[in-house]
């Protein structure tokens, strides 16, 4: 019997245009840690075998490849690592419920201010935030990965209206740029 | 006419732009105004109403007279203000509301026709008979009507919009916000100044005076180096702020590709939402019209405005300009234009008590009572004392003072106060919290006022974010500005103060005589300030002559309202992004391409696209199609795509009891690899949705939500935890997308479903159980939404369309295969299953027959509520099935045959329909009055949309199977 | 308008789903009269000045909130999460 195929949801296609890049990029397993009431230390006892400490919210910290975002009240997404049930949380796989776009560039910003209600400014919105917030009109976890670079992470079957929303702005930048499309 | 070494254009750079079909030459650095004036175009337009030639009356964007069409490839805009049009190679624009060529407008008759379209015309002519409306009066109202017109074409332009944060946002660049933003800058506050026009500098671009020793322009271009350079200070010209709304937040329209040849991907405009705890309104003021007679003819204008296009410009308005102004501000112009080496024919002042002694002839105590001139103005005539005489001249340039530009500070609903001493509204303090109006918006009309005014408001805000700063004050002008009120000049003939909507004084003086004494009804009766320019330099006069006319002070009488946008904002702007698909996201199954190499075509449900149905080569019509899945599914086995139903992880000790509390029914006895189909009310007892929750293990449920109301049962459950059960011990989130599950229906279900997971199991009906799936982690659930034995497979989304392929490939071979959406909602009407047709928002448990499943044993929500008289009772329209020989519709209602049609004898309506071949009838879902008691009769269908008059059986809802064998088997 | 969500901080209105008056958190307990319930689900004030209503943070957390604001300055003065209130919850 042939096993089943796989497939990203945009095929981990990528395209650079004015000093942006857009790629969707692939994260591995996310996995959602959502605590129940009492379940705070044995939640920290389980993380802590991941190297991980549960985040502050509107953050995430990284430790050799796993990384754990804050997502809601008592909830945060480990991704990148298989992370296993741990007392006092309930734990469910999301791997497959997310694109993940990665928005890079000197004018990554200028493209996500046109699609983002969020105050972006360095000082506002450092390396290491994470927020839940909207990308246009899709629900979207954003997270600054470096001064010019985000990462957002949209309901999979929106991923195409995702990569058409970002792909059209970045035009429109960069033709605000005088970049000759 | 040019003036040689004068203005701020590029006289290096040319450029070509079309006017009514003719081509004109201009600079770089021109508005389409200063342009057409340099090649002494003066006529440029035709009234709203009287169809009166009118030309260039300021320089800014509060023209009410100077709007044209500017005609692009793509798009044609109209009412564009020619003052504010930046000309480039290539521009093509035209006059508009005209019939006929701009010189010889038909609808110039109008004017002659004045004394019959006074204030009020419209109210009081067409109010009878009535039945001339929609034939007569709305025809001929309409095309008069408007200003510009559209192509009718759609345009194909791009907009963009856009959210920005700042600290201290400054809103004008003349001398206050040039000084404000140099402050907060300087302070290292994070600055968005936004200046309305492309250059920077107010009226420091218009007026010849001096800062700190230098040219006005000079300092600008200094104090511009040092913004740009500052890495914390953003400037944003061509960028109007339109208005002021909650918690800090300005609306603004950037003009980023008005002024250029179209290029694909260049957005035309921007509509920003700019953030900002603080904000300096530096918007200066507006020079205001005095209405005297025939005071609106091509060649009449703003004082200042003359001086803009003088200064900023290098034109003349005129060879022979003459002054008309109660200011001695507004000398300014008439000396700047002799220095210049222009003509300045007379000045004419009203104050007796005015300085004489210009380099040209000066006429105090004097008035201008009359122009003359067909299609612009070639002379006036002035009266002093008993005496009158006539000037040439073809150009008035008139001031009646100054506005300060209050408008943002009035947009929470502040009120303004007048200031006797400037004889004009200023700001109340306050007005919108963080936003403080500082020189001439605040009434500090010298330059030294503007830019003392700026950096205090600065500076206390730099102190609000706990910065310091200090920052000298450049040396400037401080001359009090001082004024006695002077609206208009009294005499017979028509004195327009609304240029744009052909208002007069007799207009404002006609509405007070007749009772619209308030200021609010006066505007409404006469359409003062209610035209693209709103009033912007009439307004304050009309008030004027209306407590004039009431024998009330102007404070008594109030302004009407300023509401936000301070210009005109395009839709397309507001909405940019927002158009066709933009309108809201589109959600792919992973079926998608898959569906479309069949020929599918994908209909929308919410924002999923679904296939509609499998199109068969030789097949003519979807019906041919549907008919033939729906057989296929009730002979063999069918594959669709149910990936669309909302699903919900729920965990912890709680999970249970909360399904219990958010369900009519029970779950927490629902034993494990068990599935139960379950109802959920609102808190008002009427139905929410329904659908399956498995329990995948002892403290492990999974709930299906249906599609439409997948987000709606989110948001509810976290109402009911988080309010009612936030200790409790559960969890849950949503996996909707983590999941591709797969229908597969029919008698060889079984069979199929066993092919695919590694190990066959014998599901009982309603049972789940952990599979693998082609190596692959899977669920099985056997469910069944057709009526036949079914199955779903779930499978992690990646793995989906390779799943869906080979599903689908496998069914084919045992005679099956994909069945769309048609063919799944014929199939579950001839089983009777509800869907949001059916529970749409009105209908409670009783009414579909399920009030059996509120159990009496625990509370949920709605079920108070649910209990309460006019909620249950044979006087309900309650769920049943419809059948039929010939075609019926949804939406329609049902009588008793042989009763008239009509509100009063309406039994019910039908919520579903479709043709079944399996009973070869037509089966509808409906709500009858009282109908499980009326089972068997027969009812009239009627649908007067369609014109459908149909007697249809009423029947039981579950056609096909009642007894669930095939479910069962 | 914004709002300042107390996990989330200061965000545009857009972000938040509007609901009603914060009545909806005394649910009445199971028996009480139908006039409770009447009262409960359709009897509301309309207050010119301070009111207590409930947003959900719809494109953010999922929180719901019970925001303090104004209905005549518009000025909000306190915003807090539903689940972290102790009055109204289930025994």
């Amino acid at each position: 019997m042939p096993e089943l195929i796989a497939k990203s949801a945009l095929d981990g296609r990528s395209l650079t245009l004015g000093g942006v890049t857009l790629a969707e990029v692939a994260i591995g397993p996310i996995t959602s840690v959502a605590v129940l009431p009492g379940g705070a230390k044995a939640v920290a006892k389980g993380l802590k075998a991941l190297g991980l400490t549960f985040p502050a919210p509107n953050t995430f910290t990284e430790r050799k490849g796993a990384r754990i975002v804050w997502t809601g009240r008592d909830q945060a997404f480990v991704l990148g690592v298989d992370c296993p049930t741990m007392e006092g949380a309930a734990i469910t796989d999301q791997s497959d419920g997310w694109a993940v776009l990665a928005v890079s560039g000197v004018a990554a910003v200028d493209v996500l201010v046109r699609l983002v209600p969020l105050d972006l400014r360095l000082g506002a919105f450092p390396v290491g935030t994470a927020v839940r917030s909207g990308l246009n009109h899709m629900n979207a976890v954003i997270l600054r990965t470096g001064d010019y670079a985000f990462e957002v992470m949209v309901f999979r079957s929106m991923a195409r209206t995702a990569w058409h929303e970002l792909e059209t702005t970045i035009s429109m930048v960069a033709a605000r740029a005088g970049v000759k499309i | 006419m040019r003036i040689d070494g004068k203005g701020l254009i590029d006289r290096t750079k040319p450029v070509r732009f079309r006017f009514d079909g003719k081509d004109y030459a201009g600079y770089k650095g021109d508005t389409l105004a200063s342009a057409l004036l340099a090649n002494d175009v003066r006529l440029v337009g035709r009234s709203f109403k009287y169809h009166r030639p009118r030309g260039v009356l300021t320089a800014g964007s509060e023209e009410p007279n100077a709007l044209v069409e500017v005609i692009g490839a793509k798009n044609q805009t109209p009412n564009v203000r020619a003052t504010v049009q930046e000309v480039f190679e290539g521009l093509d624009c035209r006059s508009q509301n005209r019939l006929g060529s701009l010189r010889f407008d038909l609808l110039a008759v109008n004017d002659y026709l004045s004394p019959f379209l006074s204030a009020g015309f419209y109210y009081k002519t067409f109010m009878w008979p009535r039945a001339f409306w929609e034939g007569l009066y709305e025809p001929i109202i309409r095309r008069a009507a408007g200003l510009g017109s559209l192509s009718g074409k759609h345009d194909e332009g791009v907009y963009e919009k856009a959210f920005a944060f700042c600290d201290v946002l400054v809103i004008g660049s003349g001398p206050s916000g040039l000084m404000a933003a140099l402050t907060a800058g300087r302070a290292g506050a994070d600055v968005i100044l936004a200046e309305e026009s492309h250059a920077l500098g107010g009226r420091l671009l218009s007026d010849a005076g001096t800062i700190s020793g230098m040219p006005g322009g000079e300092w600008v271009a200094q104090v511009v180096a040092e913004l740009t350079a500052m890495p914390n200070v953003r400037i944003m010209s061509r960028t109007t702020v339109t208005g002021a709304y909650d918690h800090g937040t300005y609306g603004a329209l950037e003009r980023v590709g008005l002024h250029k040849p179209a290029r694909p991907n260049l957005p035309r405009e921007c509509f920003w939402r700019i953030v900002a705890p603080h904000a300096v309104l530096a918007s200066g003021a507006l020079e205001r019209v005095v209405a005297f007679k025939d005071n609106d003819r091509p060649g009449l204008m703003m004082a200042s405005a003359v001086r803009t296009y003088l200064n900023r410009y290098g034109v003349a308005p005129g060879k022979r300009v003459t002054l008309f102004a109660n200011t001695d501000a507004a000398r300014a112009t008439a000396r700047e234009l002799m220095a210049a080496g222009v003509t300045v024919a007379a000045i004419i002042d009203p104050r007796p008590d005015a300085f004489s002694v210009e380099d040209c002839p000066v006429h105090v105590g004097a008035e201008v009572i009359g122009t003359r001139g067909r299609l612009g103005v070639s002379g006036i005539t002035v009266r002093k004392g008993s005496e009158t005489f006539e000037v040439e001249t073809d150009c008035l340039a008139m001031s009646g003072g100054w506005n300060p530009t209050i408008h943002l500070t009035c947009h929470m609903n502040g009120r303004p106060r007048w200031s006797e001493e400037l004889a004009a509204f200023v700001p109340m303090e306050g007005a919108v919290p963080g936003l403080v109006a500082v020189g001439a918006a605040n009434g500090s009309m010298s330059t030294h006022g503007a830019l003392a005014t700026g950096r205090a408001a600065a500076q206390k805000m730099a102190e609000a974010l706990g910065r310091t700063v200090q920052v000298d004050l450049p040396e400037a002008e401080d001359v009090p500005y001082q004024i006695k009120a002077f609206w208009a000049v009294e005499g017979k003939g028509r004195a327009w103060l609304d240029f744009a909507n052909d208002v007069t004084t007799k207009d404002v003086k006609l509405a007070a005589q007749e009772g619209f004494r308030s200021v609010e009804h006066m505007k409404r009766y006469t359409t003062q300030g209610m035209a693209p320019d709103q009033g912007k330099n009439s307004n304050v006069a009309a008030l004027a002559v209306l407590a004039d006319a009431t024998g009330r002070g102007i404070p008594e009488t109030g302004t009407t309202t300023f509401r936000p946008p301070y210009v005109p904002v395009s839709i397309a702007a507001m909405g940019a992004g927002g158009r066709a698909e933009g309108f809201a996201p589109q959600r792919f199954l992973t079926s998608d391409q898959a569906s479309r190499d069949r020929g599918a075509p994908m209909i929308e449900a919410g924002l999923w696209y679904r296939p509609s149905y499998f199109p068969k080569p030789g097949e003519a019509t979807w019906r041919e199609a549907c008919d033939r899945e729906v057989d296929m599914v009730r002979q063999a086995v069918g594959i669709a795509d149910v990936s669309t139903l909302g699903k919900i992880d729920i965990q912890g000790k709680d999970a249970g009891r909360f399904l219990d509390f958010v369900y009519t029914n029970t779950f927490s006895t629902l034993p494990v690899g068990r599935v139960r189909y379950g109802l959920m009310l609102r808190e008002d007892g009427l139905v929410l949705d329904d659908g399956t929750s498995a329990r995948l293990a002892e403290n492990h449920y999974l709930m299906t939500t249906t599609t439409a109301a997948a987000g709606l049962v989110m948001r509810h459950l976290d109402f009911v935890h988080q309010a009612f059960c936030a200790d409790w011990q559960v969890r849950f989130i949503s996996v909707t997308e983590s999941w591709a599950q797969f229908a597969v229906a029919g008698p060889k279900a079984r069979a199929l479903a066993n092919a695919f997971v590694e190990t066959p199991v014998e599901l009982p009906f309603m049972g789940v159980t952990p599979v693998r799936v082609r190596g692959v982690d899977g669920r099985l659930f056997r469910i069944s939404f057709s009526g036949e034995e079914g199955y779903e497979i779930a499978v992690p989304t990646r793995f989906g369309e390779a799943l869906f392929r080979d599903l689908v490939a496998r069914a084919e071979t045992l005679g099956g295969g994909p069945y769309g959406m048609e063919a799944l909602n014929v199939l579950r009407i001839e089983k009777g299953f509800i869907t949001h047709a059916e529970i749409h928002g009105r209908v409670t448990a009783h009414d579909i027959g399920m009030e059996k499943m509120v159990a009496a044993k625990k509370d949920c929500i709605g079920k108070a509520a649910a209990m309460r008289p006019g909620l249950w009772g044979p006087e309900r329209d309650q769920l049943v099935g419809l059948k039929a020989a010939e075609p019926i519709s949804a939406g329609a209602h049902l009588f008793v045959p042989g009763t008239e049609v009509h509100r009063e004898t309406d039994q019910g309506y039908v919520t579903s329909v479709g043709f079944s071949p399996t009973l070869n009838a037509w089966l509808g879902l409906a709500f009858l009055k009282d109908g499980r008691a009326r089972i068997g009769e027969r009812v009239r269908l009627v649908d007067h949309l369609r014109g459908l008059d149909v007697i249809c059986e009423v029947c039981h809802p579950v056609f096909h199977d009642p007894e669930g064998e095939k479910l069962r088997a | 308008m914004r709002l300042t969500c107390p996990l989330c901080g200061d965000r545009d209105r857009r972000e938040f789903y509007y609901y009603g008056a914060e009545d909806y958190l005394r649910r009445p307990a199971e028996g009480a009269p139908l006039a409770d319930w009447d009262n409960y689900l359709h009897l509301r004030d309309n207050p010119a000045g301070v009111t207590k209503d409930l947003w959900y943070h719809e494109a953010g957390c999922s929180q719901w909130l019970v925001v303090t604001r104004n209905t005549v300055t518009h000025e909000i003065t306190g915003v807090e999460l539903v689940a972290e209130r102790t009055v109204g919850q289930a025994k």
